[in-house]
């Protein structure tokens, strides 16, 4: 198998042959994966999807690897939760959460992503992977990485909390704490990624590595019974997830395996970091960058490398943007968790109390079918809640005292 | 004194190896014009049909120039700009 025919410079168009490269030579524009895609129509069908094993490998067609996959032959397929009790509150028709709080193994969709990157990095022949990463990232490249038998180097800022790298380090990967800012680690990893021989997985390994986001939007195209929704809202950093689920559409309408796919996409961003929807806003495609200050912190990217391509698929796909405050997002978190009960990232509030606030202008149809899509766990972000929640009813150990708190109740 | 002109390592081979080359004062746009007559093939690198390549990030004296006046942004002597790729990607979020 394999489809791939090489990469080629979104930009300007150059050609590439598949190699671990991720910069156009000649404009220093990104590199994206070129896939023979009547070939694929020749080679995919419904059926044959359905009858494969739910993981996100059951595309494997349209995902960028030459052989068999190696890596995350459990991520993915996570659940498309019908929202009954959110649809009631919102007051629309049909709205469903693509729920990545699930997502194996480390509860985030960066395990789809990593899955990829490092199946193609095995590929290429690497015996180490890396990344710079707070967070998600960290833990999924952690986690593959140890099943998949590679060495791995993990870099974070040294001032990271304790209680966020043990996620990672129950791994025993090579975790590198560095002195600086997350900006000052990701340049210090580009000038590591010229220098050793190892894959990157957001760096040399991009073109591959961001394609296993695309599985998201099949997998809520299947889930619906093979159809694309109304409208989708994506949670945008870099903005490489929102313009692979708008992909993953069109990709399937392409092959045949949809017959029409028009999705609405909406980009949902925090106010303290909001450079692609105040671009969308204002109607330009030049992102200005800024100084994120948001609680939402994985979604805390000042400049971010797709948000160009991001504002061109909202545009493209007659969505829009919006954004949230700090009290919105927890109030997300806690109205998703109420009603659904998923507990959800800071990133998942934001996407919640975007959706609502589409909704509520109606830029967001009542009556059509709506996707949120939730993309990590509130297990790792609890510290965003401190203080937010109630505590519990403290009693003594007898029936007297806990029917004093059940009168107040 | 002219403008110093930091050059990134892909775009030395263009500039004889040299990592800072002197620009002439004036609008970005035009500097980098002047400058592709000394070293054929920059502007193009940089720039297409009057405007800064969308992954080229340039700096005037450390500020990025979208935040001044992108292309039409003023250099004068003394002052140091700085061409950089930006890197497409690498964040390691969403």
């Amino acid at each position: 198998m394999g489809f791939v025919t090489g990469l080629q410079c979104r930009e300007c168009g150059r050609k590439y042959s598949i190699e671990p490269i991720y910069v156009c030579e000649f404009c220093f524009g990104p590199l994206e994966v070129v896939y023979d895609y009547e070939g694929i129509k020749k080679a995919v069908s419904r059926e044959l999807i359905e009858a494969r094993d739910e993981n996100l490998w059951r595309y494997k067609e349209l995902m960028p690897i030459d052989g068999e996959p190696q890596v995350g032959l459990s991520s993915g397929f996570t659940p498309l939760i019908k929202a009954e009790n959110l649809a009631r509150l919102f007051g629309v028709k049909e709205l469903y959460i693509k729920d990545d709080t699930v997502a194996h193994p480390t509860l985030s969709f960066k395990d789809r992503v990593v899955a990829v990157a490092l199946t193609k990095a095995k590929e290429f022949g690497f015996d180490t992977v890396a990344c710079a990463s707070t967070g998600n990232l960290a833990h999924s490249v952690s986690a593959h990485g140890a099943k998949a038998g590679l060495k791995r180097f993990i870099f974070i800022p040294a001032t990271l909390e304790a209680s966020k790298i043990v996620a990672s380090l129950v791994f025993e990967p090579n975790l590198v704490a560095v002195d600086g800012n997350y900006d000052d680690v990701n340049r210090l990893c580009s000038e590591i990624a010229n220098k050793y021989n190892w894959a990157f997985v957001n760096i040399n390994i991009r073109p591959f590595y961001a394609e296993g986001s695309k599985t998201i939007g099949f997998e809520i195209a299947e889930q619906l019974g093979w159809r694309a929704p109304d409208n989708v809202v994506v949670p945008c950093a870099s903005g490489s997830l929102l313009t692979k689920i708008w992909k993953a559409f069109k990709e399937f309408k392409e092959v045949g395996i949809l017959d029409e796919a028009n999705p609405k996409i909406f980009a949902a961003q925090a106010q303290g970091c909001n450079p692609i929807v105040t671009a969308i806003k204002n109607d330009t495609d030049v992102i200005r960058p800024m100084k994120p200050d948001t609680v939402a912190k994985s979604l805390a990217i000042g400049n971010p490398a797709d948000g160009f391509y991001a504002c061109k698929a909202v545009k493209d796909s007659g969505g829009y943007g919006e954004e949230v405050t700090d009290e919105e997002i927890i109030e997300g978190i806690k109205l998703l968790a109420g009603t659904e009960g998923i507990f959800a990232e800071t990133a998942g509030g934001v996407t919640v109390a975007v959706a609502r606030k589409l909704i509520e202008q109606g830029r967001i149809d009542r009556d059509g079918v709506t996707v949120i899509c939730v993309t990590g766990n509130g297990m790792k972000t609890q510290e965003a809640l401190q203080g937010k929640v109630a505590g519990p009813h403290h009693i003594k150990p007898n029936l007297a005292s806990f029917e004093e708190v059940l009168k107040k109740l | 004194m002219a403008v110093k002109v930091r050059i990134p390592t892909p775009l030395q081979r263009l500039t004889n190896g040299q990592e800072v080359v002197e620009g002439k004062p004036g609008k970005i746009i035009d500097m980098i014009q002047d400058l592709d007559s000394r070293y054929p093939g920059l502007a193009e690198r940089v720039s297409e049909g009057g405007k800064i390549r969308r992954f080229v990030n340039i700096y005037l004296n450390e500020e990025d120039i979208r935040f001044l006046n992108a292309e039409e942004t003023e250099a004068k002597d003394g002052d140091e700009v700085s061409i950089v790729p930006a890197i497409a990607g690498g964040r390691g979020n969403s």
